[in-house]
Order: structure tokens, then sequence, then C-alpha cells
């Protein structure tokens, strides 16, 4: 492989890691947002996810006869999503965890565990129901598309994007749009509301913020629900990015994002997003050494295919935990005895 | 006001003496257990025996009878009545009633592998507080040692370096451990003279160590190709009277991983332990999956021996065992042993001043440190200890099955050993012997039988209940958590524990104990300020 193909190629995997890393950033904000506030690892999130891309999947399916714009269709996707991902973590929240919020903490990350295991068998059946397991995204009409293909319109972005050589698909294009709507509105949400400002409140200290009046129940519920909407988005953007997903596809994005949390420093919003882009860099760049690991023919290492992805992310995920245990951007955390 | 404490009554009123029961449940159950067991005998009863084979009736009188051994454990008996029960049930019927039916051998020793395994479990997070979700890792390290060296996988290992030798190889056997030694040496070295790490020591510790793993991988490849014209001779594995050598290294082999794995991750607390045991346990499964040269990959190892024990052959052949059933008796009663050495184990460490500082750091990390316990070391200790019992089981379940994959050792087993500990009752022996019983009987017999019987009932697929696997265990997980997280047979200690609020209140009503806070800290009253300002009066 000369520089003059290689160039081109490395900036695909860049780009597609990049794609691949707004769908864990945002799968990530919905862990980073309960911990945050609970300092509990929501392990059912990767559930609450694929329940998100079992929605979508199934709005897609419904509403592929229908003549209406593949824009509209998304949207309604979408929104479905968020709803029944959000109150489902509310649900979770409120029967699995509230009961448990002076146990030990051993206690609900095991509840945690328990909720995550029910959810996917729970998905199974009823997908079984209509004799199906692999859930195969019907994307509306276009959407596959090469972007800019056609169109003359945006033909300056399609020349670039030519002469570089960058295979971007029309879907990925709208998952980075998607994905950077939500991440504006979480910010917004956040840090200029007072339904922010109360949740903030009490991730900072809950009893406190209990004395000056806010619920502290309810601001939990609403970072449930809004983490259960982020997972209900990326559960969408994931089903449209790999095509196929099954009730027990959740594990592995869930701890790539739980990864990505972490190395952005768990807690700080912007270090989700960070996290998310750089593993999913990571993770394409991994994917590649495939091709430089037959060019260079390393040992004995033929077959390094898409599991070393993850035994990837977790290295990372160790290297962090080991030398800046705060991740990038997260703040210290002294102990108080 | 004593009354709310749980563990209190109990001592108040003992329970009543049961010898003449506790002898009659295990007479009668242990006929029905060798009656269902004997199929010519059944043929001969017409419906009773039809009813006696039955799965789900099978396997509540397998229940039934296990209760013995737990029954002459909480009942009060007399001593006489409670070894004849437990010594006679495990060592006479049990494997009477399995001379009929190898399954229930089978199942025997699936309980047990599982109990022990279980009661590994349980001291890294019964006892240290370590939530390990990858506990399996440490199985599959001990079911590979034995798997690789007991099967004709290892000639073709040899075979394979025999066509591929690479290098020179007695200059890379020799290279190979001059970089072992040295790297070892100045591994001992930083270790010794530098008392508070600092960043050059660190990162020239993690190099030393990086070239130790080189050096190992070195030697190791070297010595497999000086022995490759060996792999003839090799064809079925090696010898199998080295087993019990096995025996001990797997012991070995699995504390080693648990020292490697634990070393980084043990500064890591609660979820982020837990996440990251959870992605260990993933990686070495996906090694497993992935090293196709040594495990074969995928598609498993297999024939896997046992060993070979004449005599003990002839005494299973004179009282009436058929030849094939020999190395599953013989591995029944080694399991047997294993566990019986693994809660002696168990229990002296529990009293020892080990067993203490685990507890010291399970309830309280900042505090048992600032007492003056070792943390990464103790907490080393209970990750080594947990993980040996674990190897040697996986070694006495690779012999078992003669066959292993990547399949029986994924995460879901994790969770599924996980939830026998929480069952049982996280701290507690018995109680996670019994979890062990209680989870593996549901998912070998239970379960099965209740989708076999359920199969005519034009039930959907979906909802077998052959297959509700996890939805059991998240449910078991879940009820635990929420109604007792005490388990089924507590541990008093943990007990008390679990219920501090309730207890609280009454101590605190006697004017003894702590105040009532729900949590959040006291501003006492004689809280010193923190800033200038803000001292009293100002200082302007």
């Amino acid at each position: 492989m000369d520089l003059a193909t290689l160039l081109p190629f490395i900036v695909n995997v860049i780009v597609g890691g990049l794609v691949l890393g707004f769908v864990y950033a945002i799968i990530a904000l919905g862990y980073t947002m309960v911990y945050g506030v609970l300092q509990l690892i929501n392990f059912a999130h990767s559930e609450v996810f694929v329940t998100g891309a079992v929605v979508g999947f199934e709005v897609f399916r419904v509403l592929a006869p229908s003549p209406m714009n593949g824009y509209l269709k998304l949207l309604i996707a979408l929104v479905a999503a968020m709803a029944v991902s959000g109150l489902l973590n509310v649900l979770i929240e409120r029967l699995a965890y509230r009961p448990l919020r002076n146990a030990p903490k051993l206690v609900p990350l095991i509840t945690a565990i328990g909720v995550s295991l029910i959810l996917q068998d729970l998905l199974r059946i009823i997908e079984g129901f209509q004799g199906r397991f692999d859930l195969t995204y019907t994307l509306p009409a276009g959407f596959s598309g090469k972007f800019c293909a056609a169109q003359s319109s945006c033909a300056a972005a399609g020349d670039f994007l030519r002469t570089v050589g960058i295979d971007l698909q029309l879907k990925d294009v709208i998952l980075i749009v998607v994905a950077l709507l939500s991440l504006g509105v979480l910010n917004y949400l956040v840090n200029r509301t007072r339904l922010g400002k109360a949740i903030r409140a009490v991730a900072q200290d809950r009893v406190t913020a209990g004395l000056m009046g806010i619920d502290s129940n309810r601001m939990i519920s609403a970072t449930f629900l809004i983490g259960g909407a982020l997972g209900g988005i990326s559960g969408v953007l994931f089903g449209m990015k790999f095509g196929t997903v099954n009730a027990y596809s959740g594990f592995d994005p869930g701890i790539i994002a739980f990864t990505a949390a972490v190395l952005g420093g768990i807690g700080s919003i912007p270090g989700a997003v960070l996290g998310g882009l750089v593993l999913g860099v990571i993770q394409n760049l991994i994917g590649v050494t495939n091709v430089f690991g037959s060019l260079l023919n390393i040992a004995n290492l033929e077959s390094i295919n898409a599991s070393y992805q993850r035994i990837g992310a977790f290295i990372v995920l160790v290297l962090i935990l080991i030398f800046k245990p705060t991740g990038l951007l997260g703040k210290s955390n002294v102990e108080k005895v | 006001m004593t009354a709310a404490n749980p563990s209190a009554p109990r001592r108040a009123r003992p329970a009543p003496e049961r010898t003449i029961l506790l002898v009659l449940i295990f007479l009668v159950t242990s006929a029905l257990l060798l009656l269902s067991h004997n199929s010519d005998l059944l043929g001969t009863l017409g419906g009773l025996g039809r009813l006696l084979q039955n799965p789900i009736v099978e396997a509540v009188i397998v229940s039934l009878f296990l209760a013995n051994v737990l029954f002459a454990y909480l009942w009060r008996a007399a001593p006489w009545a409670k070894a004849l029960v437990g010594l006679g049930s495990l060592l006479l019927v049990l494997p009477m009633a399995g001379q009929e039916d190898t399954s229930l051998l089978d199942l025997s020793i699936q309980i047990m592998i599982f109990a022990a395994l279980a009661l590994g479990l349980n001291i890294v997070v019964g006892l240290a507080g370590l939530l390990d979700l990858g506990y399996v890792a440490f199985f599959a390290v001990g079911a590979y040692t034995w798997g690789i060296f007991g099967s004709p996988r290892f000639g073709e290992i040899l075979r394979y370096y025999g066509e591929n030798p690479g290098a020179t190889n007695a200059a890379t056997l020799a290279f190979g451990l001059f970089l072992t030694a040295v790297t070892a040496a100045s591994m001992v070295y930083i270790r010794r003279r530098v008392v508070r790490p600092t960043r050059l020591s660190t990162w020239s510790f993690g190099l030393a160590s990086f070239g130790l793993v080189a050096g190992l991988l070195l030697t190791g490849r070297a010595l497999l190709v000086l022995n490759a014209s060996r792999a003839q001779g090799l064809a079925n594995g090696i010898d199998g009277n080295f087993f019990w050598l096995f025996l001990a290294l797997s012991i070995l082999a699995a504390a080693i991983v648990g020292v490697l794995i634990g070393l980084p991750v043990l500064r890591l607390k609660g979820d982020y332990l837990a996440i990251i045991t959870l992605g260990l346990g993933e990686v070495i499964r996906v090694l497993a999956n992935n090293l196709d040269l040594f495990t074969a990959g995928s598609q498993g190892i297999t024939p896997i021996k046992s060993a070979p024990v004449p005599w003990f052959d002839r005494l299973a052949g004179t009282l009436g065992f058929q030849p094939d059933q020999y190395y599953l008796l013989f591995l029944y009663l080694l399991v047997l042993a294993m566990i019986a050495l693994i809660l002696t184990v168990n229990i002296r460490l529990d009293r020892s001043r080990i067993g203490r500082a685990w507890i010291a750091i399970r309830d309280d990390e900042v505090a048992a440190q600032a007492m003056g316990v070792p943390l990464v070391q103790t907490k080393l200790i209970a990750f080594a200890t947990g993980a040996s019992f674990a190897g040697v089981m996986g070694m006495i379940f690779a012999a078992k099955q003669t066959f292993i994959s990547p399949e029986s050792f994924n995460l879901f087993q994790s969770i599924g050993v996980l939830s026998m500990v929480i069952l049982g009752g996280m701290g507690s022996f018995p109680g996670v012997i019994l979890g062990a019983a209680v989870v593996t009987l549901l998912n070998l017999r239970i379960l099965p039988g209740l989708g076999e019987a359920t199969a005519n009932l034009g039930l959907p697929q979906q909802v077998n209940p052959g297959q509700l696997q996890r939805l059991i265990f998240g449910v078991i997980l879940v009820t635990m958590m929420l109604l007792r997280p005490e388990g089924l047979l507590p541990n008093r200690r943990r007990t008390l524990e679990l219920h501090q609020d309730e207890n609280q209140e009454d101590e605190s009503a006697q004017g003894e104990g702590r105040a009532l806070t729900t949590g959040g800290e006291v501003y006492s009253p004689g809280f010193a300020p923190q800033k200038q300002e803000d001292r009293a009066g100002g200082a302007k």
C-alpha cells in the first residue's frame, strides 16, 4: 500500500470512528448522568438502550410501507424510543434502586445486574413471539445511500469528499446531526434551566438540596428520564448504524460506552462526549490493525477480529483507571471520612 | 430493647431436639431416591413407576434428598445422627443411586463444583467486599491448564512449533532466560529500594514487568520448539498420572492470574472494580476464543483425560460399578474431598487475622487502612484465594466434561455464581453451598423438567421454562436484594449490619449507640469555622 491510498484510508477510518464515537457518546451520557447524581453504575442502561433500538426497529417496520417522508419516520422513531426508554428507566429506578437508597453500595449494583438480565429475557420473549431474534432495520429509502452523491446543491462538499476519498453515507451524517442536536438540548437543559440547576444541586449534596426545598426523589426520577431518553436516541442511532440488533446486543456497546464515560471523567458531560469520540476512533483503528497485521505479517496473530476491539476498550479502561482515575476532564474527588 | 435484634430470639429459645425426625426423613428420602433411580424396579411398579420417572418428581426427590444434608447441619440433633445423615447421604446413598443412574453422579459433581466456586467467590465478595464479575475467568484458567496438556492439543502445539521453529532455539532459550532473570531482578530491586513510588519508578517497574512477560514468552516458545520432536509420543496428551501435579499447578496458575489481574485493578473500588473485572473476564474468554493454536478456538478441546487410579477402579468394580462409571465415581469422591478441604480452609481463614482484615476492609476501607491493614496485600490474598479454588474446580470440570470450549466461561456463568452467593447469603459458608445447590438444581433439573412437562401444554417456545434462566437469575438477584439482602442462611454479623437502621433506633432509645441520623454529615456545634471571614465577629 503506498501513501496515496493509505492516507484516504486512514482518514476514512478516523471519520468512521467519529461516527461510531457519537453513538457511544450518547450512550455514555446516560451512564454519566445517573452516575453523577446517584454514584451508581446503571448496569441496566445497556438494556434500556437496546429497548430504544427495538422500539426504533418496530416503528421503522410499521412505517415502512407508508409513503411518508423518511425524516418524519426517523423523528417518530426517535420520539417513540425516547418515550419508552425514558419511562422504562424511571420505572427501573422506582422499583429497583429507590428502595435501596441507603443500603450498602454493593446492593443496588447487584439489583442493577438483575434488572439487566430480566430486561434481556423480556425483550427476547417479546420479539420472540413474532418469531424474530435478530432485528434488521429497514431504513427509509435513500438513507443508506452515499452522502451528497447525487444532489448538485452540495456539489462542493461532495467534491471535497471525493477528492479525500471519504466514504460517508447519508445515515452517518444524520446520525452526527441527531447526536449533536441532542447534545445541545441536554447541555441547555442541564446548564440553563431551573430543572438542570436542581439536578446539579441534588448531584452535589442530596441532603442539603432537600433542605433547600428541592424534592430530590423527583429530581432523580427526572435524571433517569433524561438518561433513558438519551438511551432511546442512541438505540435508534445504533440500529441505524449497524443494521441489526438483538436482545443481547446491548452488552458490548454498553461496556464501551461506560469506558467512554470513565475515560472522559465520569459525571462530566463534555467528558463523556470526548471519551466516546476517542474510543470510537481507537476501536476503528484496532479493526484496521487487521489490515496492517496481515501487511506486516505479525507473528501468529492471523485473526485480529472484532472481538479484539472489545479487548482494546478494556485495556484502555484499565490504563485510564491506573494512570488517571479521574478521566480526561474529570475533577478529583477527595474522600470524606 | 433487643427484641428487634433478628438473632436474639434464636439464642433465647433453642430449637427443639429433632434426632428421630432427622433420621426418619433421611431413611424415607434415601429410599425414594434409590427407588426412583432404579429403572428395573420402576418397570415392575407400573403407574407409580411412571410417576416417579417424571422429570419434575425426580427433581423434587433429589432436592428433598439433598435437603437432608442441610437439615443435618441446621437442626439440633444428636451428633451421631448428624454424622450418620451427612456421611451416609454423601458417601453411601448418592453413589449407590448414581450406580443406577449416572446422571445423578454428574449432577452431584456439578453441584459441588459450583459450591466450591461459590465458596471462592464468597471470599472475594462476601468477606472482602470486592464485587468480582469476572470470576469465571479463573475457572477457565484451571480448565485450560489441564485441558491443553491432558488432551491431544499438546501434541498438536508441539507439532506446530516443530514445523515453524523460527530462530535458533538454544540461543532463544538462553536470551529468554536472561531477559526473565534480569527483569525479575530489577522488579524486585525497584520494589525493595523505592519506598514512595515516583513517576520514574512506576514507569521503570512497568517496563520491567513488560520485559518479564516477553522473557517468559520467549523462554516458553523456545522450550516448545526444543521439545517439538516429542509430538508423536504425545498424540493423546501427557500421561494421566500428571493429573495430580496439574491439580497443584492449576491452583498455582489460577492464583497467579488472580494476582496479575488483581495487582493493577485492586486500587479501584466498588463499581469500577466490578466493571473492570467483568472486562478482564471477557478478555480471557476472548483469548480462549481466538488463540486457536492453544485452545482450538470456539470448537473447544476434546477429549480430556482424567487420572488413572487402578486400585480405585478395582474397588469400584467389586462394588458393582460399570467401567464407564469409574471415572465419574472417582471425580465425585475427589470433588467431595476438595469441598471438605476448601470448606476447612475457608473456616480457618475466616477466623484468622486475614479474615478479620477482609471484613474490616469490607465494612470500611478507609478506617481499615487507618488501622494499619495493608490494603492491596489483603485484597490480593482474597483475590488469589478465591481464584485458586476456582482454578482447581475448573480442572476437575474439564476432566468431568472431557470437553471445554469458551462458551462455558462467559459472563453469564459469573453472574450465575454471584447469584448463588447472594441467594445463599453473602459471607455465610453453609449459605453459599445451599445457594449453589438450589441454583444448580434449578438450572439442570427443575427448569428443564418444567420445560419437558409443559412441552405438551401448547405453551409458546419463547416462554419455555428451560430458556428462562436469565429471567430467573435476574428475579433472584433483584428480589433477594429488595426483600432479604442477607440471603437464605444469613451470616449473623452481616444481618446485623444490613438491618443497622432498625437496630440503631432501638439502641438510641436506650441512650446507647449512635444518634439517629439519616446519613449525611452532622454539623456539630463545635465545628470550627473553615475560612477567616467565617469567624464570628470578623477580623477586620
